[in-house]
């Protein structure tokens, strides 16, 4: 089927070739207005396919919280790994 | 090994950015806006009849004047028993161990307490320092005494705060580390010392929360007294 031609900062992360990841990446909006229209639209996206359901359950938020554990374990990476048990520190 | 007690309560920084801010706006993310329905998914049917349930309780006593405090309130209710909660977790940040915070938290909305008072109806506001039926002898020393206990009371809030929690993970930290020592040499040992880490575990969640509603009930207290 032949789509119409669409401009390639446009496109869909998933539907960018490798070879335009450069492009898209330059033309997409840094600007904090982009970035927290950005952290917007993805905090909807989940929003509305996890939690605002008819029988939501208690997986939207865990797989919140579980992320959240997980970026803390990554930030604090650091620091923990003196807690290692070891013979000889 | 543990090289320091104390080192889980520093901030740690990622690129030079602390931990402390993601902890700190994740409450905002948990919380959906209402919608405009008539029914509501079940997140939110769940938030809105706790939050309806708290600002029954809480402002009930109050007068009238007293109602506007409740988007404040009740603010930072949910956000400070959602810092306290989430810092439960393992290898979170919980923002509220931090002195820091709890004082700026508790100096400023203490300050607005008094200072409204003392403008709106300072003799009434000034009344409180002396209590009903206190012999007349005694008068200048309670005086005195009411006045510092005045003056304690955001350093009190604060301090409560950051005790209880601090405490609260410390003695986690450490009868963990214990149980997990012992595991190899005494296991039944180590079998103790887990109930009592399990048990503790089920404290820390009750206390959690109890802190954060007793920093707000007794904010609203000091606000029922002054306006």
């Amino acid at each position: 089927m032949a789509d119409r031609p669409v401009p390639v900062v446009e496109k869909r992360l998933m539907d960018v070739k490798l070879g335009e990841l450069g492009t898209w990446l330059g033309g997409r909006d840094f600007t904090p207005n982009g970035l927290i229209s950005a952290v917007r639209r993805g905090h909807d996206r989940y929003y509305n396919k996890y939690i605002n359901v008819k029988k939501g359950g208690i997986g939207g938020i865990a797989m919140l919280i579980v992320g959240y554990v997980a970026i803390s374990y990554v930030w604090e990476y650091d620091h923990i790994k003196h807690d290692r048990w070891r013979k000889y520190h | 090994m543990m090289l320091n007690l104390f080192d889980q309560f520093m901030s740690p920084t990622l690129l030079g950015i602390p931990l402390m801010l993601l902890a700190l706006s994740l409450p905002w993310v948990l919380y959906p806006k209402p919608l405009k329905r008539w029914l509501n998914n079940r997140t939110l049917t769940i938030q809105s009849w706790f939050i309806n349930n708290f600002i029954k309780q809480i402002f009930l006593p109050m007068n009238t004047e007293g109602h506007k405090w409740a988007m404040l309130l009740t603010s930072l209710l949910i956000f400070l028993i959602t810092l306290n909660l989430l810092g439960l977790l393992p290898y979170t940040f919980t923002p509220t161990t931090q002195l820091s915070l709890n004082m700026a938290f508790a100096t400023p909305i203490w300050l607005t307490t008094v200072i409204l008072g003392m403008r709106k109806q300072p003799t009434h506001s000034l009344g409180h320092l002396l209590p009903e039926g206190t012999p007349t002898l005694l008068i200048p020393i309670l005086v005195v005494i009411e006045t510092i206990s005045l003056f304690i009371r955001p350093l009190a809030l604060g301090v409560r705060l950051t005790a209880n929690l601090t405490a609260g993970h410390l003695l986690i930290q450490l009868i963990a580390s214990g149980a997990y020592f012992l595991f190899p040499l005494m296991p039944a040992v180590a079998l103790l010392t887990s109930t009592l880490l399990f048990l503790l575990t089920l404290l820390e969640v009750a206390v959690a929360m109890i802190q954060a509603y007793v920093f707000v009930l007794l904010l609203s207290l000091y606000l029922q007294e002054n306006i």
